[in-house]
């Protein structure tokens, strides 16, 4: 049987660049547990569960070119946009050269020019218009460029979720809305949240396609984004993508997830961690051979290793740089 | 010269600055084939095309969320919101997301987007199309707040926030629209953001304001002038972050102050206006501050004499210089 990601066009390579970057993004977060944990951070906000719909959509854009503009939870957006596991550590120990805010944010409000990472903050899916208003410039300035933006299905009952998504609907704006869906907002389920059966009916109502997909498998992931990116750099207009997937973690760290959950369903959900299914397909396709997983596992402990220990040595910003970047020009800092 | 009126000085602003650069773009309810509902962007579709004149659905978060990220990637956007009233829904973008972009980003990000809005009463526009709504965004650092008052210092004043590296509430009054008229240079110009404008110099009192109430004060002014008494008249043009610098130095040269704004009193923009004059100008006081303020009631009823009864005007004004002056 042909291998689906020779179906699909995908070089082994990138398949292996992947998982490699799945991987990463697994090690780091979990990484970041401990160290909150033992007291070194204040502060987690997870995505393991949801590596696999993260990697897929990121490696199927031009990564030198979209635009993201991620959730919290997007390590694996990321990391595949060009983000380091350093920089991300300069995050979470909330440091001066954290490229994301400088230490002004809490971890996983993720922002770096350079990668065409749009700045996001806490109220959730207000980053819904912005990638719509992105969109919509670089329509104006005749480029092909797509953004991609990503929410949770708790998320989707946000007005800015409906009002941008309209907006890219009358306008066929080149926007892709990858909704993560990971069954909870905090601790209220999918049935108490959506009044439709999938986020991805509400597609219908802002005129672009919608898709329900495997979030588990990152090459059904691509395959769907791709075609999205596809489609809205042909100017055919927005696409609205639900992947399935399942918070494997708490909330955040702040949040214990007995108290509406069962440990049973964890461990049922654990069954299918995409971790282990890609594992799986990597090592079938014969792009894995144990002594090349043991070198890649060994690599990722050292570079995790060695951003950690930058991060902690790191210095934080002065305090009184609290009082700059207020407005243009006010690199001095802003009035007393 | 020509003398052109309030709405034309905004039309004019636009229309130069559209073509001046091509990454500035209007987007907002009606303004495109109908040009506004206050024909704030009448000819603008005609001339520039519906891309850059977008009529939007309305929805006014998505409206300024749009625009927020069109200007994070170099866009130069004016948003329009139809009526200040209903910003409302557009209060989390703006606050959340455009004030702190900048900051939160730590200068990696910036978001020049101008938000344009007529505000104000007198026009028998009830409780939602009458509202001052400045005080609300002016304890939001990251953002500014201009409300001129003159033609001039429309057209001077919306090309400096189109041109701002920064987000700008421009707020219009909507009164002033066709009663305000003056001279405004053909030449392109712009004036200062965060800096107060003497309108009339005087000794005896001063008095601080902005937007339609600036022409009531200097009305009254006149009058109290014929009687031997010098009223300076400061225009606040920006009411956020103020021109502290200009206020002090008003407030200590005359040491009696009449504040005045068509909002309600408590928390607005002339409370923060008094607060500084207490800070720094005590000693040089010889009344206290007044403040003369709309009632605060939720906002302006719809039935002319209780429009009256809430709305600021020159004999409101006159009568509170005048029992300064005699302090």
């Amino acid at each position: 049987m042909e291998l689906k990601h020779k179906k699909l066009g995908i070089a082994d390579e990138t398949v292996f660049h992947m998982y490699e970057t799945m991987l990463i993004t697994r090690r780091l977060d979990e990484r970041m547990w401990l160290l909150n944990r033992s007291g070194k951070i204040p502060f987690v906000v997870s995505g393991q569960g949801q590596e696999a719909a993260q990697i897929g959509a990121a490696f199927a854009l031009n990564r030198e070119e979209d635009f993201v503009l991620p959730y919290y939870r997007d390590f694996g957006v990321v990391l595949a946009f060009g983000m380091t596991v350093k920089d991300l550590m300069l995050a979470a120990f909330a440091k001066a050269e954290d490229p994301n805010s400088g230490g002004r944010q809490m971890p996983g409000h993720f922002g770096q020019k350079k990668n065409r990472i749009v700045t996001g903050s806490s109220p959730v899916t207000t980053q819904v218009p912005h990638a719509v208003g992105i969109a919509l410039a670089e329509k104006m300035d005749k480029k092909q460029t797509v953004s991609l933006v990503t929410f949770g299905e708790g998320s989707s009952n946000q007005g800015d979720f409906h009002e941008g998504a309209n907006f890219a609907g009358v306008h066929k704006l080149p926007v892709i809305f990858l909704c993560e869906n990971n069954q909870y907002a905090i601790s209220v389920p999918v049935s108490k949240q959506l009044a439709s059966v999938r986020v991805s009916d509400r597609a219908a109502g802002y005129g672009m396609p919608g898709y329900t997909i495997d979030g588990n498998d990152p090459l059904e992931v691509y395959k769907y984004v791709k075609e999205a990116a596809d489609r809205a750099r042909r100017g055919e207009g927005p696409s609205l993508i639900e992947t399935m997937t399942y918070r494997l973690t708490p909330h955040t760290s702040d949040d214990d997830d007995r108290s509406y959950r069962s440990a049973e369903e964890v461990k049922k959900a654990k069954l299918s961690d995409p971790l282990d299914t890609f594992r799986s397909y990597v090592k079938e396709a014969g792009l894995l051979p144990d002594e090349k997983e043991e070198q890649l596992e060994k690599s990722i402990l050292t570079m995790i290793n060695e951003a950690m220990e930058y991060a902690e040595n790191a210095p934080f910003a002065k305090p009184e740089s609290a009082l700059q970047f207020v407005y243009a020009g006010t690199e001095q800092g802003a009035e007393k | 010269m020509p003398v052109i009126s309030y709405i034309d000085a905004v039309k004019m602003a636009l229309r130069e600055e559209m073509e001046r650069d091509r990454n500035v773009f209007i987007l907002g309810e009606d303004v495109g084939k109908k040009g506004g509902v206050f024909k704030a962007t009448e000819g603008l579709y005609e001339q520039f095309g519906e891309e850059r004149v977008l009529d939007t659905p309305l929805a006014e978060s998505a409206i300024a969320g749009v625009a927020i990220g069109a200007a994070m990637v170099g866009k130069r956007p004016v948003a329009e919101m139809q009526f200040a009233d209903f910003i409302m829904p557009a209060v989390n973008q703006i606050i959340s997301e455009a004030a702190r972009i900048r900051y939160r980003s730590n200068n990696d990000w910036s978001c020049p987007l101008v938000v344009r809005a007529p505000y104000g009463g007198g026009i028998h526009g009830a409780l939602y199309h009458s509202q001052s709504v400045e005080a609300v965004f002016a304890n939001q650092p990251g953002l500014k707040i201009v409300m001129p008052s003159t033609p001039y210092d429309v057209k001077g004043l919306l090309k400096a926030a189109i041109r701002d590296e920064d987000p700008v509430l421009f707020f219009e009054h909507k009164k002033a629209y066709r009663s305000i008229k003056g001279d405004v240079p053909e030449a392109d110009y712009v004036l200062p953001i965060g800096k107060a404008d003497v309108k009339r110099k005087g000794t005896d009192i001063t008095v601080i304001t902005y937007g339609l109430c600036v022409h009531f004060a200097l009305g009254a002014a006149e009058k109290l002038a014929a009687e031997g008494i010098e009223t300076e008249v400061v225009d606040l043009r920006t009411v956020y972050p103020l021109d502290k610098q200009a206020i002090i130095e008003s407030a200590s040269k005359t040491g009696k102050v009449l504040l005045i704004t068509e909002d309600n009193k408590e928390g607005s923009i002339i409370s923060e206006v008094a607060a500084i004059i207490a800070e720094h100008c005590l000693f040089d006081l010889d009344a206290p501050i007044q403040r003369l303020a709309g009632p605060d009631v939720p906002a302006m009823p719809y039935a002319l004499p209780m429009e009256k009864y809430f709305m600021m005007n020159p004999e409101k004004v006159e009568k509170a210089m005048r029992e300064l002056a005699e302090f």
